[in-house]
C-alpha cells in the first residue's frame, strides 16, 4: 500500500513505524542523548525513537524543540523519518536542520504498525510493507 | 509561493551552505502557513542563547550556521545563561562559561549584536509602526506587534537566525492584516497598577483565552515597564504574539472591536496572584524578567540606598542601561547593598537549577519558568514588596 501526503523535509528512510495519536513535545519530552520519550503519562513513555519512522499527529511545546532533535541526530538517535498529520513550525524546522526526511499530510491512523515502511521524502511517497 | 532569482540562488547554494539551509527553512515555513511570497525584514532578534538549552548540538548547528553565514540585517540577541564578564559572582561554574562563551563567538561570527537582552527596545533594536521583522523571544514579540506595531511571527531561534542570513522571512500570519483581527473583547473591571499586577492581568487573560488575539478594555494608563510585564506574561501562559491595548496599542483605533466579550474581575487578578503565591520561605530574589529599565534600575537603587541584603537579590538588566546606571552612581548603591546588578541574563535562563528554594519577583513570567525549569516554589509582589523581602 502506498500513501502520499506533502513534503516538509526530502530524503529516503527504511524502517519500522512507531506510531502514536498523542502529539510529542521534543523540548522536554524526549531525552535528546538516548531518543527515549520521557513525558509523563505519553502512551510512549520509556520507547525509544531511535532510527524508527516515527509518526504521530503534531508537534507541541517550545521551540527549542527543534534542537532537540539536532541534538538527536548528532546522538545518531533521531527518528530514520518523521510523519505527520499537521506538521508544526517546531518539528519542521527540526527536520530541516538536522536533515531528517519529513511528510505531512498522512493520515497516520492508516499506517499499520506490523509493517515495515519506505519513506521517499523527495516525492513525498509512503510504502508499506509486510513486516518479516 | 512564488520567489525571485535571488531567493532562488540562496536555496541553490550559490551564497553558501548556511544561506541555503536557511532558505530552506524560510521556504518550507512559507509552504506550511500558505505564504505567497516572501517579504524583506528591517531587523531579527534571535533567542536560543542559553548554552543549559542548546548543548553541545545546538552550538555545534550554531557553529555549522557562522561557517559561512552572516547577518544581512540588525540581528540582536537574546540573554545567556549568564553575565559574560561578571560570571563567577553569579555562581556559575566554569565549564558552563566556557562553553556559554563559545556560543556567544559563534554568533558573533555571524555578526549578531551580542546585546544579550530581552528587551531589544530598550536599546537599539526598536522597529518602526508597521516594519517586517522576524523576532523570538515571546514577550518581545508580543511588544512589537502590540506596542510599537511592527509586524513579526513567534518566531523560533533557527527561524530567526535563517531570516537574519537572508534578510527575509515568509509573508504569513502576523505579516498580513488578515491575521492581525483580534477575535474577543477582554473588559477589565478593575484599576490595574504596577509591574506584577499587570503579570497577574497577563496571567488572567492567557489562562482564560490562550493564544487568541484580544482587545483589551479598561486599562486607561500603562508604563512601559508595565506593558514589558504584561506582555510577557500574556505570551508565556497564553502564547499569544499579539493583543490590542485601547488607546495604548497603534492599531486599536483602526480595528473593529471584536462583539464577543470576557470580563476580568479583582476576584480574577486575585486568583492569578494567588496561585504563584506558595507559602514557603524566599531565599532568591529577582527583578529583571524581562529585563529592567533605567527608571527601575533607578528606584530599586532609591530603596537599597543604605542598605543591606540579607538575601540573594539578582538586579537584571541589559548592559547599555547598566552603563547608565554606573554613571548615575545606582550601580554603586546596588553594589554596596549587596545585591548583584547582572548583565547579558536573567533568572529565567541560567543554570540555577536546585540553587534556591523560593523565588520572590515582580514578574509573572519569572513565576512560570521558576515552577516548571528551575523547581522554585515562587512569590509574585510589588518591586518595593521585593526588595523589603530582600531587606528582611
Amino acid at each position: 500500500m502506498k500513501l502520499q501526503g506533502r513534503r516538509i523535509y526530502k530524503g529516503k528512510a527504511l524502517g519500522k513505524p512507531i506510531i502514536t495519536n498523542q502529539n510529542i513535545s521534543f523540548y522536554g519530552g524526549v531525552d535528546p542523548d538516548t531518543g527515549v520519550i520521557t513525558e509523563k503519562g505519553h502512551e510512549l513513555e520509556g520507547k525509544s525513537v531511535a532510527k524508527k519512522i516515527l509518526a504521530f499527529p503534531t508537534g507541541k511545546g517550545s521551540t527549542v524543540g527543534s534542537y532537540v532533535l539536532y541534538r538527536l541526530k548528532k546522538n545518531d538517535k533521531a527518528p530514520a523519518a518523521i510523519l505527520n498529520e499537521k506538521c508544526d513550525p517546531i518539528v519542521a524546522v527540526g527536520c530541516i536542520i538536522s536533515e531528517i526526511p519529513c511528510i505531512d499530510g498522512i493520515d497516520i491512523k492508516k499506517i499499520s504498525k506490523d509493517t515495515f515502511l519506505e519513506i521517499d521524502g523527495d516525492n513525498a511517497t509512503i510504502k508499506m510493507k509486510k513486516a518479516n | 509561493m512564488q520567489i525571485n532569482s535571488e531567493e532562488k540562488d540562496m536555496l541553490n547554494g550559490k551564497f553558501g551552505k548556511a544561506i541555503k539551509k536557511s532558505m530552506e527553512i524560510i521556504t518550507t515555513l512559507g509552504e506550511i502557513y500558505g505564504a505567497k511570497r516572501l517579504v524583506k525584514v528591517s531587523s531579527v532578534q534571535v533567542a536560543g542563547v542559553s548554552y543549559e538549552n542548546l548543548g553541545e548540538a545546538g552550538l555545534e548547528f550554531l557553529d555549522e550556521m557562522a561557517a559561512d553565514g552572516r547577518v544581512r540585517v540588525l540581528t540582536t540577541l537574546n540573554p545567556a545563561g549568564m553575565d559574560l564578564e561578571n560570571w563567577k559572582y553569579l555562581g556559575i561554574d566554569s565549564e558552563f562559561a566556557k562553553n556559554q562563551i563559545r556560543v556567544i563567538e559563534a554568533f558573533e561570527k555571524m555578526g549578531i549584536i551580542s546585546t544579550c537582552t530581552c528587551t531589544p527596545y530598550f536599546i537599539g533594536n526598536i522597529p518602526r509602526f508597521g516594519e517586517h521583522i522576524a523576532w523570538s523571544e515571546s514577550s518581545a514579540v508580543c511588544y512589537a506587534n502590540s506596542i510599537l506595531g511592527a509586524r513579526t511571527n513567534r518566531e523560533g531561534g533557527p527561524s530567526a537566525l535563517a531570516a537574519a542570513l537572508t534578510g527575509k522571512t515568509a509573508e504569513y500570519g502576523l505579516h498580513l492584516d488578515k491575521h492581525r483581527i483580534p477575535e474577543l473583547t477582554v473588559v477589565v473591571e478593575t484599576k490595574i497598577s504596577k509591574t506584577y499586577e499587570f503579570g497577574a492581568l497577563g496571567k488572567s487573560i492567557g489562562d482564560e483565552v490562550g493564544g487568541k488575539i484580544v482587545y483589551i478594555k479598561g486599562i486607561d494608563d500603562a508604563s512601559i515597564e508595565e506593558l514589558k510585564s504584561f506582555c510577557a506574561s500574556i505570551a508565556t501562559y497564553g502564547g499569544t504574539p499579539m493583543f490590542y491595548m485601547e488607546g495604548i496599542s497603534p492599531e486599536s483605533k483602526i480595528i473593529k472591536i471584536p462583539k464577543e466579550k470576557i470580563k476580568i474581575t479583582k476576584e480574577n487578578i486575585e486568583k492569578s496572584i494567588n496561585e504563584l503565591n506558595d507559602e514557603s520561605e524566599v531565599d532568591f530574589i529577582s527583578i529583571g524578567c524581562p529585563h529592567c529599565s533605567i527608571k527601575e534600575i533607578a528606584k530599586i537603587a532609591d530603596l537599597l540606598k543604605g542598605k543591606k541584603v540579607n538575601k540573594e537579590l539578582w538586579i537584571t538588566v541589559a548592559r547599555p542601561i547598566k552603563e547608565i546606571a554606573d554613571r548615575m552612581g545606582y550601580s554603586k548603591i546596588i553594589k554596596s547593598s549587596g545585591a548583584k546588578l547582572a548583565c547579558d541574563t536573567c533568572c529565567v535562563v541560567a543554570p540555577i537549577k536546585g540553587r534556591f528554594k523560593t523565588l520572590c519577583t515582580d514578574s509573572a513570567k519569572g513565576c512560570y519558568y521558576a515552577r516548571g525549569k528551575n523547581k522554585f516554589n515562587t512569590r509574585l509582589n510589588s518591586i518595593e514588596k521585593c526588595i523589603e523581602e530582600a531587606l528582611n
